[in-house]
């Protein structure tokens, strides 16, 4: 009798057989597959994080997973987000590759120290790689009020040796974050919780195993005359604003998903300059010292004389995520400012 | 190392320790005790770059701990994290003294390629984990340590150094709360010197000893005084034997004094002389060396040629050290990450003219 491994000889529970069975994914159910896939493929992986395991995630995203896996695989943690990212760091170092949820990925702040300080340098420090993704949901427009909402990709951005990934399609946060698990390097993965089960999003995946490798753009939408480059949530919104300013101004937008932020792929963003010679740069997170600066400063560099009209942004208002929904609409970036924005760039 | 003892060389002696042991003990001592001699020289002429960290009347502590440990070469032992000034354990797992000179003189061959300081290094297949200047997270780090142990079915242990000050911290709590709720194989020594940088215990915490925090946690604690190396050996032993046998994580406090200042620059006017002359009639070296030779366990002679032997190579690996390069400095852009360079200063490179690029 031959002995197959414990899970292979296992039937997967029928809420992670989608694909598997052909039927389309949500989101969210692209990231549980991905998470499930892997944990099988590789027993090194395993899940930490707040309430994951017998209850199944604030999201439900690891439901499931403790009664097929166990809880030495899905592991309920303390309330102590900086306790169990170091202590994901210390397993890593030894050959495990976890990958940690925070319940929101607001309060990822707690956990700060250790991944900038401890997690980032261990590497270039000559303490070893540290393999392991840190997941959450992320983002407003759910009346989440100020720490249910939050962006908080970029107070990581300025630290060499994170990697931080921000998908928009469930294709991509599938091959992504298999891609981060994979990963040698520490990997911030942020999963907009408003895409988590939108109906439009849902798509059939591929059977087979498949990566999408991180550091790459990607055209969500081709067009000539003006670049938005954007992610996450944006990336909906701002081909909203593209659809309408074909119909309505017959101006032709490219929309640059960037997926991931670090590195950040220059390349795609030059190219796509080159072509169109107007960018707008549209993001969720706030205005001051998000990614719209840097990505800038990066054009400005490569691709100054390629411009026919400045470089403009379209964000968040510098105010933390308001709770009532005429205050948060008012701070986040709507369609209707992506569009003003456009057509301001196309007339310069 | 041959003597005239009248005990049976490989009998157990003392604490289920050898006579070959407890000089090995004390060869260790004299190790950790000469090597930061050596280091204070050098800082004194500038060859040191950074702070120097003493562990002077200390010392038992770190050595004393370390030699209850599983110690390997090949990564199959127990691993700690030392504090600063845990040297002594550094050594007894392995770390060469050369190595340590070149962290401190900012060598281009020390372990970090001189891109970091003192005892902030690593060997996993010695069984060490450098700690980062931030207090509290190497607890954290540990606990996912002593979990991989748990994950694998590992008889392994996880050993993390605290200072006194370092147990204010939240990551301290954090890390010592995973530990214990999970029943990790993990033993945290809380080192009680007395300061942290000038600060007291007694503005530290609101405890009258640090063991009093392990039930608080659910964890084993003991106490012991910590300039009496044997006795540090064998509370350590307890814990990390108990730790192995899969009974949990364990809290311990060693009572022991810090007899130089935070650093090197630190002339520590903040402390009562009078506090420093009871320590030193207190040193760990000096009482284990009475202790040696009143039970009749070492000559004198042994002694003395120990501290020799450990002269010599001491001497040896300050000449070596110092004949080390310094670090070739666009080294600094290597392993930020492991599959991509980080990009080079432009203005370092042929610079094209704007007006015929």
């Amino acid at each position: 009798m031959t002995t197959a491994t414990k899970e292979s000889r296992r039937e997967r529970p029928e809420h992670v057989r989608n694909t598997e069975e052909g039927r389309p994914v949500t989101f969210l159910e692209a990231i549980r597959e991905a998470l499930w896939e892997e944990m099988e493929r590789d027993d090194s992986v395993f899940l930490m994080g707040e309430d994951i395991g017998v209850y199944g995630g604030a999201f439900k995203v690891t439901e499931g997973f403790i009664d097929y896996f166990g809880p030495e695989r899905v592991i309920d943690t303390p309330i102590s987000e900086a306790g169990f990212t170091g202590a994901a760091a210390g397993a890593a170092h030894m050959g495990l590759r976890p990958v940690v949820e925070m319940q929101f990925m607001d309060f990822i702040s707690c956990a700060y120290e250790p991944l900038t300080n401890y997690i980032a340098t261990s590497r270039w420090r000559g303490s070893g790689p540290v393999p392991m993704v840190v997941r959450g949901p992320v983002g407003g427009g759910v009346r989440g009020g100020p720490f249910h909402s939050q962006n908080p990709e970029m107070a990581f951005f300025h630290t060499p040796g994170l990697k931080i990934v921000y998908p928009s399609t469930a294709y991509d946060a599938k091959g992504l974050l298999k891609a981060a698990i994979r990963d040698d390097d520490p990997v911030l993965f942020f999963e907009h919780k408003k895409l988590y089960r939108l109906p439009a999003l849902r798509e059939v995946l591929p059977k087979e195993d498949y990566v999408v490798p991180l550091g790459k753009a990607r055209i969500h939408r081709e067009g000539s005359d003006l670049t938005i480059v954007t992610y996450g949530m944006m990336v909906h919104e701002s081909l909203k604003a593209a659809e309408q300013l074909a119909a309505g101004d017959g101006v032709q937008v490219e929309v640059i998903d960037l997926r991931t932020l670090l590195p950040l792929d220059e390349d795609a963003i030059i190219e796509s300059v080159k072509k169109t010679n107007r960018l707008l740069v549209v993001h969720e997170d706030t205005r001051t010292g998000g990614i719209a600066g840097e990505i800038a400063m990066r054009v400005n560099e490569k691709a100054f004389e390629w411009l026919d009209a400045p470089i403009l942004r379209v964000t968040a208002i510098d105010t933390p995520v308001p709770y009532s929904p005429p205050l948060e609409d008012y701070f986040l970036p709507q369609v209707s400012d992506i569009v003003a924005a456009a057509r301001y760039l196309v007339k310069y | 190392m041959a003597g005239q003892t009248g005990v049976a060389a490989s009998g157990v002696i003392v604490a289920g320790l050898s006579r070959e042991q407890l000089l090995e003990i004390y060869y260790y001592l004299q190790l950790t005790r000469q090597v930061e001699q050596v280091l204070t020289n050098l800082y004194r002429q500038n060859k040191v770059i950074g702070g120097l960290y003493r562990s002077l009347g200390q010392e038992a502590t770190a050595v004393g701990s370390a030699y209850a440990l599983r110690r390997r070469t090949d990564g199959t032992g127990d691993i700690i994290s030392p504090a600063i000034r845990d040297l002594g354990a550094l050594l007894l797992m392995g770390a060469r003294p050369v190595e340590v000179m070149r962290q401190y003189m900012a060598k281009g061959d020390s372990p970090t390629g001189g891109r970091e300081q003192n005892v902030h290094f690593t060997d996993y297949r010695k069984g060490y984990i450098g700690l980062i200047s931030h207090l509290g997270v190497m607890v954290e780090v540990m606990a996912g340590v002593a979990l991989s142990f748990r994950i694998r079915g590992e008889d392994r242990v996880a050993l993390v150094y605290a200072g006194d000050g370092m147990t204010s911290t939240g990551a301290f709590h954090e890390g010592l709360n995973f530990a214990a709720v999970r029943r990790l194989p993990l033993v945290v020594i809380v080192e009680n010197n007395g300061y942290a940088y000038s600060t007291p215990v007694a503005k530290q915490t609101a405890v009258s000893s640090f063991v009093d925090k392990a039930e608080g946690y659910g964890v084993y604690g003991e106490q012991c005084d910590g300039n009496d190396v044997l006795a540090v050996y064998e509370m350590t032993k307890r814990a990390v034997e108990r730790a192995r046998a899969g009974e949990g994580a364990a809290l311990l406090e060693v009572l022991t004094y810090r007899r130089k200042g935070h650093a090197e620059h630190d002339a520590q006017a903040y402390v009562p002389p009078v506090e420093l002359e009871y320590w030193e009639a207190r040193d760990p070296i000096d009482r284990y060396e009475k202790r040696l030779l009143e039970n009749g366990w070492a000559t004198q002679e042994e002694l003395e040629a120990i501290e020799a032997r450990v002269a010599g190579e001491v001497d040896r690996a300050r000449d070596e050290a110092e004949a080390s390069p310094m670090p070739e400095p666009d080294s600094a852009l290597d392993g930020v990450y492991g599959d991509r360079p980080t990009a080079r200063p432009w203005t370092r490179l042929a610079i094209p003219d704007p007006h015929y690029a």
